[in-house]
């Protein structure tokens, strides 16, 4: 087992665990920055790809054997998430993917950020707040990046719809054509 | 790892009031290469802060892909970085590829190798004109280096119909097979490609002004490359040898024979940043002699549907493209739409160290040092 793999990993820090079907290691958002300390220590030099992952609230159909040993069909509600995924590789051993998970809610979506060990994470993490509404503890600059400013929501949010007009902004043209149609001034 | 701006003390000078210049560079500035935005603080003529604006040419290209089926944002991904439409096929192609596991023909992948080194000889050839008119050589320099371009746009028009578009790979292989004549054509080009180099050096590479406009400024060490995620020439200016050709060898590069230039990276400035693009123009030349000699006649694609489902996975696929990593990240959920589609922009993360390196420099260095980069604000903003 060389250091360089994600059983060295979850064989240090138990509290990870590992997802088969995606290839990627689900960290505790708590000592999120912690792990990935060590990871930088022990030669995954360089993280390459950051990005936000959103899941709606979905019912999943699920086969089971029930306790008479039939199968049957159940449908259990798997809750929303947003899922903040890191592609690590290492420079100096030629080496990678680790991909790295931190798991959160959608409401109040909140992670670790991991800027402070990987510089390359800087304008990555700002765009998925940005987009996906996750907030970086940590994070040096945390402000929208691609979005301007009064921009409200997160577009790359499943469940996002645009407004009729996004441009719209009050103006007096507004306000009189409002009272205009009211019959208050006549033009 | 963030490096401290000097301490100035001019403002407590006695007797002087002095306040600093705040100065919004761009979106407009022709030395942005399109609508990047510097805000600015300056001391005298001393950059005391530079904060980058991004996000002019949003347009959301990860939303609109999310949206159809995988094929259709392949004529997209041409928009992204649109001096470079080839590789950015290419990657996307690379990563959808690794979903429905399809073998694509031996010709397919010589021509997508040939296809990539002529672009990164447009890429470099335009960003070294590009470079050298920031440096205030205006017009000849960059037409010489335009002329060269042309001639690799025509064979790209031959080919695929486009000059800068190209939309030319397909999962699987490529969309078209080349006409007839056209890779004596390419040949002939690729032969004549290195007497330009060396006039192109004779001109440049010792120009005194050149040297001491760019040596020792804006410089770059090792060890925040790396921490910084900057890759392609950048990152071998700094010293670091790694490049995506030799470590993950996609396609058939392990075929040929080439060397990747890289610095002993003493400095990393601007002058290294310029020459490795030189260097790494005469080893893609190499690559396309071995390319046009070895093809192979027959197909050109493999057999793929247009419209398929891949069974629920996660990819990454990654290429060395002419400015660095492009990557492309898929999560499929058996649908025909890629349930997750984000583009890995080497344009914007090599942006991350653009305060490190202007900071304490000059205001005139900034403009050399953002051109030294090389981004193109349609993968920056994407």
């Amino acid at each position: 087992m060389s250091k360089l793999s994600h059983e060295s990993l979850l064989k240090e820090f138990p509290e990870a665990q590992w997802d088969e079907a995606a290839g990627a290691v689900i960290l505790p958002v708590a000592n999120a920055r912690t792990i990935a300390e060590w990871l930088l220590a022990s030669g995954w030099d360089y993280c390459s790809n950051v990005t936000g992952v959103d899941y709606l609230e979905a019912e999943v159909k699920e086969k089971i054997t029930n306790d008479a040993g039939e199968t049957e069909t159940v449908t259990r509600t798997e809750a929303g998430r947003i899922d903040v995924v890191y592609h690590l590789y290492s420079m100096a051993n030629k080496t990678g993917p680790l991909v790295l998970k931190q798991r959160t809610g959608r409401e109040g979506a909140t992670a670790e950020s991991l800027t402070p060990v990987w510089r390359s994470c800087d304008l990555q993490e700002r765009e998925v707040y940005d987009l996906f509404g996750v907030n970086f503890n940590g994070h040096p600059d945390q402000r929208r990046i691609l979005m301007w400013d009064e921009f409200e929501g997160h577009p790359m949010r499943k469940d996002y719809t645009e407004p009729f007009d996004y441009e719209w902004e009050p103006t007096p043209h507004a306000e009189i054509l409002e009272k205009h149609q009211r019959g208050k001034v006549i033009v | 790892m963030i490096t401290a701006a000097p301490n100035y003390e001019l403002l407590q000078q006695e007797g002087l009031e002095t306040s600093l210049l705040e100065i919004s560079m761009g979106p407009h500035h022709p030395s942005t290469h399109g609508v990047f935005r510097m805000d600015v603080k300056l001391d005298g003529e001393t950059v005391v802060e530079l904060r980058p604006v991004f996000g002019y040419l949003h347009r959301n290209h990860e939303k609109l892909a999310e949206n159809m089926t995988y094929l259709s944002s392949m004529p997209f991904t041409d928009r992204l970085d649109y001096f470079n439409s080839m590789t950015n096929n290419w990657a996307y192609a690379l990563a959808a590829e690794k979903l429905i596991e399809v073998e694509v023909p031996e010709r397919a992948e010589y021509l997508r190798v040939i296809m990539a080194e002529l672009t990164r000889l447009v890429n470099h050839v335009t960003l070294v004109g590009f470079f050298i008119n920031d440096l205030g050589a205006l017009g000849t320099p960059l037409m010489y280096a335009f002329r060269e371009r042309e001639k690799i746009l025509d064979l790209f028009e031959q080919a695929s119909g486009a000059r800068m578009m190209c939309n030319y790979f397909r999962f699987g292989g490529l969309r078209n097979d080349v006409p007839e004549g056209w890779l004596g054509r390419a040949r002939e080009l690729v032969d004549r490609f290195p007497a330009f180099l060396d006039e192109y050096e004779q001109l440049l590479c010792e120009n005194e002004i050149i040297l001491s406009r760019t040596q020792g400024v804006g410089n770059l060490s090792r060890e925040l490359a790396v921490n910084a995620g900057i890759t392609g020439p950048m990152l071998r200016a700094s010293g670091v040898n790694y490049d995506l050709r030799k470590v993950d060898a996609y396609g058939i590069y392990d075929r040929f024979k080439f060397r990747v230039p890289y610095t002993d990276g003493d400095t990393g400035d601007c002058y290294d940043r310029f020459m490795i693009r030189m260097l790494e123009m005469r080893e893609s030349v190499e690559i396309l002699k071995q390319a046009l000699a070895d093809i192979p006649e027959g197909d050109i694609i493999g057999k793929v549907s247009k419209v398929f489902k891949p069974k629920p996975a996660e990819t990454y696929g990654r290429i060395e493209g002419p400015k660095g990593e492009l990557g492309f990240y898929l999560i499929a959920d058996g649908t025909t739409k890629p349930y997750r589609y984000r583009v890995r922009p080497p344009s914007l993360i090599n942006l991350t160290v653009l305060r490190d390196m202007c900071l304490g420099g000059k205001i005139a260095d900034a403009v050399i040092i953002l051109g030294s980069i090389d981004i193109v604000l349609g993968e920056v903003d994407r």
